[in-house]
């Protein structure tokens, strides 16, 4: 059974006032890059809230802006418009408890994989001593199956291992929330299988808030417990759709009724976004 | 095992069998010594000027050295200019190509008459002009270049534009900046060889050469073309160890 879909606009579950619960608030968020040939309006009214532990996943139309979305939450750009809260403070730069991967992994050629991990904690101060630092990188690397590569360089890893290590750099000085841009778009079928399981694992031992921009829904639908789908540039939010579990999930629930009917409805919402980028309200 | 012997011994015959093919041309052609030097030749004329050879090798070594050192502080810096801001490349880019374009010949009679008397200083400024070009250009490359990624994960956190050069930026850019300085440390060595040899002041390998063609020595002429070309690859494959030592880790694996 599907559970609760509702279009934006309904009451969302935003508190007013005192409780901020929600980790991450995006409120009414619009941003244009000023172009050659004119202001390039991309983001145009966002609203999206993850609770503390939640895992939002945004999919939408190439180019509509969700790249741009990360580097509003990661604090690298301001909005023109409306306000980015984490924890219940306005972002207004780069804060240390943000981790991010993107779909290159920019691993350091120049530096094994331990070395390329433990790398935000020699930008952000730590109570970590150096080998309680190693102890945790080795930890965190075999976390997600890369036990005995430490000391290899990225140029000897697979791209599906080169992820793997770049998910734990931005994992290793403990951030509350982690921005994942498209970050298993470069790899296989199978290889991308295997690393959704591995984010579950990780979820369970490391909790984080999580943001993933994904542009394959099955990966939105089996990561994350809300989906959001964004409209064509400008985007706003349009749809969005929420995945609830009872227990940890596995690959096969993704062939049952329920996950057919979940990717239908978003399979719509994005031709929708696709097609003219301001409708979709009300949709289903 | 085998590989290494093999890295050794090929490059030796390859030599020898130039040397003795040289040798054979000018028996077969029975040139006589003030139109072509034979390899047999050379012993005696290196034997000959031995001190000479010492002292002048020494003055083109060490200018060579100064001009690259300073073609390095320079192009470094140009480079970075031109590499963080983009209205400094627009506004340099053309001016530094026009700079580059102008054959150095030609500059060196008008530095040797600017300069005239100072002669390590025209020296060293002519090889420090004919090789900063490369540096600048592949330092400026380099980090115009850099994905934004690389600056993000960083920044992200909340690191200083200075943090991230030194981590990122500066060691990214390492094996563009080495192939650019083994360009320049050739290209250094030609700067000081033109000024010693077109404006003469009796100093340097390139003066001894010109002595040794106004004389129609050929044995010296040659001997100082060995002497260059040994230079030139003792200077080439220092460039190369410290690109081992510091960027070691762009080469890719053979096979
Ligand atoms: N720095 C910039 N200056 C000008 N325009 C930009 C800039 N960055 C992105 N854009 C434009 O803004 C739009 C949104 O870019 P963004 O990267 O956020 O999209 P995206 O949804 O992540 O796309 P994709 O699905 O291809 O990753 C695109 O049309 C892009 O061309
Ligand atoms: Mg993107």
């Amino acid at each position: 059974m599907v559970s609760d879909q509702r279009g934006v606009g309904c009451a969302g579950d935003t508190g007013f006032g005192g409780g901020m619960q929600n980790l991450i608030e995006i409120k009414g968020v619009k941003h244009a890059y000023q172009t050659d040939a004119g202001p390039l309006p991309v983001l145009d009214g966002l609203e999206i809230s993850v609770p503390e532990g939640g895992f939002v996943a945004v999919v939408g139309p190439s180019g509509c802006g969700k790249s741009t979305l990360t580097r509003l939450i990661a604090g690298l750009m301001k909005p023109d418009e409306g306000e980015v809260w984490l924890h219940g403070e306005k972002v207004k730069g780069p804060r240390s408890t943000v981790g991010m991967a993107f779909q290159n992994p920019v691993l350091l050629e120049w530096r094994t994989i331990l070395k390329n991990v433990l790398l935000p904690l020699e930008i952000v101060p730590s109570k970590l001593s150096r080998k309680q630092a190693e102890d945790r990188a080795r930890f965190l690397l075999s976390l997600v199956g890369l036990e005995g590569f430490e000391d290899k360089r990225p140029s000897e890893l697979s791209g599906g291992m080169r992820q793997r290590a770049s998910l734990c750099r931005a994992l290793i000085h403990q951030p509350d929330v982690l921005i994942l841009d498209e970050p298993f778009g470069a790899l296989d079928a199978f290889t991308r299988e295997d690393l959704w399981q591995t984010m579950h694992r990780v979820k369970e031992r490391e909790p984080f808030t999580g943001v993933l921009i994904t542009h394959d829904l099955r990966e939105s639908i089996f990561l994350a417990d809300q989906v959001v789908v964004l409209s064509g540039r400008p985007a706003r939010t349009q749809y969005v759709l929420d995945v609830p579990s009872s227990g940890p999930r596995t690959l096969e629930d993704l062939y049952t009724a329920v996950a057919a009917e979940q990717l239908n409805i978003l399979r719509h919402q994005i031709q929708i976004a696709q097609g003219r980028s301001t409708a979709g309200e009300g949709a289903a | 095992m085998n590989k290494h012997i093999r890295a050794f011994v090929v490059p030796v015959i390859a030599v020898v069998v130039f040397l003795a093919f040289w040798e054979w041309l000018v028996w077969f052609n029975g040139w006589p010594r003030f139109k072509m030097a034979a390899p047999s030749d050379l012993p005696p004329a290196f034997e000959r000027h031995w001190p000479l050879f010492l002292s002048m090798g020494w003055q083109t070594l060490w200018r060579t050295v100064v001009g690259l050192f300073l073609a390095v502080l320079f192009g470094t810096l140009l480079g970075m200019i031109m590499g963080f801001s983009r209205t400094m490349r627009d506004a340099l880019y053309p001016l530094l190509v026009g700079f580059n374009a102008i054959p150095k010949a030609t500059v060196v009679p008008i530095v040797a008459l600017m300069f005239v008397g100072q002669h390590d200083f025209n020296t060293v400024l002519l090889a420090f002009m004919i090789s900063f070009f490369p540096i600048a250009v592949s330092v400026s490359i380099g980090l115009s270049t850099l994905e934004p990624e690389y600056r993000d994960i960083l920044r992200s956190l909340g690191a200083s534009q200075a943090t991230i050069f030194w981590k990122i930026a500066l060691p990214k850019t390492l094996p563009e900046f080495f192939g650019a300085l083994k360009v320049a440390v050739t290209l250094a060595f030609i700067g000081t060889n033109l000024m010693e040899i077109v404006s003469p002041h009796g100093r340097g390998l390139g003066a001894l050469f010109d002595s040794g063609r106004t004389n129609s020595d050929f044995p010296l002429m040659f001997a100082v073309l060995i002497a260059l070309a040994f230079l030139g690859i003792v200077l080439y494959y220092i460039v190369v160890a410290l690109e081992k030592i510091f960027a070691g880790w762009a080469e890719r694996a053979p096979g």
